[in-house]
């Protein structure tokens, strides 16, 4: 259990890729907090900044069968499993264009046209329906895995538990992907888990379970590869604890008075995941220009496209509420 | 015709769907060997299999998540909470997730989800195994909530449910599971949103649901014998709520009871006084009377709750009162 799971060896092509795209999210999420301090952007935001290997990690290995949930710190992982850019922004402005056509907001992102089912903004809440989705894979003989993103501080609710006993009971193909960033919103570990090692509550279940350095893309990408791997293949489902670092607080704006003073520092300087997948590759200051140019540009064109979006009409609030 | 027990009517729409339909199974708890606490799905598991009939451990939040996701991946699961009472603890999913999904999503998804539960008092289990809490559902946007209170309603109207591309609650009453009605030869499917008149009559329309159709009835009868005519709509879905047959018996009669087993304060007949008041205020003779529960938890011993749930005496009562017979 204590093991970490070791990266394998990917073409460097690739990894450029993962590089390229952990880096767009980082310059979309840089942006979301800025337009949102402009007073841009409505309702309330959590940034992902520090996570971006996971989401990176785990999407791209995904099939484009496979689904996935997400939760409130949702940007990178719909980023990450292929929704434009602008339609991610779009919905952040409230647009009709959005992801979810004004009717979600940054909690709320979906793409079911890309297997995204949703962010949940209730810790814990897309568990079930995960479970759900996989015995409807598995009930109708379909290669296909669900797969639920959610912090350590979901660990603790009622939700996590039973959905991980019943996915393990039915050995449904599911794969749960534990984000550990240490802090359930403001609450430390040592304030809301009675133990450290949060694998033994997927081992309580019976169910396999890997931990990976969450900041190392091509470990999260290789062991969430073995996982899907695991549950494609009949074998049950699999807790994915991933080791990684909120470089930010909460939600835009939090003043995190609760974490020492040194912390982000600290962790910005040692546990940046972009920096360490620059260093991996050895990318010169003129090629990490160059693609940050790329999707800067990226980023601010989707402000624009979001900008010039169409507002909904008020009555269209009385839409979609029955099928 | 062939003659069904309300019991043997849900199980007959369950099974009706599911040899037509790989796509409906069920699950719940006991519901497999034991066949369901109120033995709703006895023998579908010698029918169907494991597969499509599941034992679930005792995990409400589980078992209701679960059907949402399957749901929301083209199935059409019906989910099994034993007793109403225990909805508490699927709350969570049921009214932030299912109702909402496709709201959120902005018309992407659907959730074709049926929970099947049961409540309703007039056995002594006391205060957290007979309460009726169909009202919460309704006053949650996404939500379809279906009440029967007979074989041939709980047959078509639960049929319906399983086909409808929303989630639908449906609610049957502990109490009426033995009774019996002839049936369609066919299943016969009861699109939700339409009420149905049980009797005719001239001088005070009783809009009941569940079990206080049948206390309705009752006082409908005694009263008849006394020279009030009594009219009796069963909505049989609360959401959507078929207002037209409602205010149009109404303006005909121009007196109301609305009766149910659930508590009075906030029940759904609040809901239903406010929209015939306002349609039909021009036409009422009378204050709309409400028959409900006392507001108290459900007592145990048998004279207690005897006397906090309404009766046909209740309704009786409620009913001579619309017409100035206060006195009776």
């Amino acid at each position: 259990m204590a093991k970490l799971e070791e990266r394998q060896a990917l073409p460097e092509e690739d990894l450029r890729g993962f590089f390229r795209e952990m880096l767009l999210i980082r310059r979309f999420e840089e942006k979301v907090e800025e337009r949102f301090r402009a007073g841009d952007l409505p309702g309330f935001l959590h940034v992902a900044i520090g996570q971006e290997a996971v989401a990176v990690g785990v999407c791209r290995a995904l099939e484009e069968r496979d689904v996935i949930a997400s939760t409130h710190r949702a940007h990178g992982h719909t980023l990450a499993r292929g929704t434009p850019p602008n339609a991610v922004m779009a919905e952040l402005y409230g647009k009709v264009e959005g992801c979810s056509h004004g009717y979600g907001g940054s909690m709320h992102l979906y793409d079911v046209a890309r297997g995204n089912l949703g962010a949940n903004a209730v810790v814990g809440g897309g568990l079930p329906a995960i479970v759900g989705a996989a015995l409807a894979f598995k009930l109708r003989g379909e290669d296909r895995v669900a797969l639920a993103f959610f912090g350590d501080g979901a660990t603790n609710i009622g939700t996590f538990h039973e959905s991980l006993n019943l996915a393990q009971l039915w050995r449904v193909p599911a794969v749960f992907v534990c984000e550990n960033n240490h802090w359930a919103e403001s609450t430390p570990a040592s304030q809301q888990l009675p133990i450290h090692d949060l694998e033994q509550r997927a081992v309580a279940y019976g169910m396999d379970s890997m931990k990976v350095d969450g900041q190392d893309v091509e470990a999260v990408h290789a062991a969430t590869r073995r996982a899907l791997e695991h549950a494609r293949g009949g074998r049950g489902p699999v807790f994915l604890l991933c080791e990684t670092y909120r470089l930010v607080g909460h939600y835009v704006g939090d003043p995190q008075i609760y974490r020492p003073k040194d912390e982000v520092p600290r962790l910005r300087e040692t546990e940046d995941p972009i920096d360490k997948l620059r260093g991996r590759l050895g990318l010169s200051d003129e090629e990490v220009e160059q693609i940050d140019r790329e999707v800067t540009q990226i980023v601010e064109a989707s402000v624009e496209f979001a900008k010039n979006g169409t507002d909904p009409e008020p009555e269209d609030a009385l839409k979609n509420v029955y099928a | 015709m062939p003659e069904l027990s309300y019991r043997e009517a849900v199980r007959d729409a369950l099974a009706t769907a599911m040899r037509r339909d790989e796509g409906v199974f069920v699950m719940g708890e006991d519901i497999a060997e034991m066949g369901g606490s109120m033995g709703v799905t006895q023998g579908m598991l010698d029918e169907f299999g494991p597969e499509r009939v599941r034992n679930t451990p005792i995990s409400e939040i589980a078992l209701v998540g679960a059907g949402i996701g399957a749901a929301m991946q083209g199935m059409r699961p019906v989910v099994e909470v034993m007793y109403e009472d225990f909805l508490t603890l699927a709350c969570e999913q049921i009214v932030n997730q299912a109702a909402k999904h496709r709201y959120m999503s902005g018309g992407q998804l659907k959730v074709p989800l049926t929970i099947r539960t049961q409540g309703g008092a007039g056995w002594s289990p006391g205060a957290q195994h007979a309460q009726q809490l169909e009202a919460w559902f309704v006053h949650v946007p996404g939500l379809k909530v279906v009440f029967a209170s007979t074989p041939t309603d709980a047959r078509g109207l639960l049929y319906a449910s399983i086909y409808d591309d929303n989630p639908v609650l449906f609610f049957e009453h502990r109490t009426l599971y033995g009774i019996k009605e002839e049936v369609p030869e066919e299943l016969e499917p009861i699109e939700l949103g339409q009420a149905r008149v049980h009797r005719e009559g001239e001088d005070v329309t009783v809009i009941a649901t569940g079990r206080l159709v049948h206390e309705a009835l009752r006082a409908a009868e005694e009263a008849e014998g006394e020279g009030v005519s009594v009219e009796v709509v069963d909505p049989r879905t609360l959401q959507p709520l078929d207002e037209g047959t409602l205010v149009a018996s109404v303006k005909k009669t121009n007196r109301c009871v609305v009766a149910h087993e659930a508590v009075t304060r906030m029940g759904f007949g609040a809901e239903v006084a406010a929209v015939l008041q306002h349609q039909a205020f021009d036409w009422l003779d009378a204050p709309i009377e409400r028959v409900g529960a006392k507001f108290t938890p459900l007592p145990f011993a048998p004279v207690m709750e005897e006397w906090v749930v309404p009766q046909a005496d209740d309704v009786l009562a409620a009913i001579n009162r619309t017409v100035g017979r206060n006195g009776h």
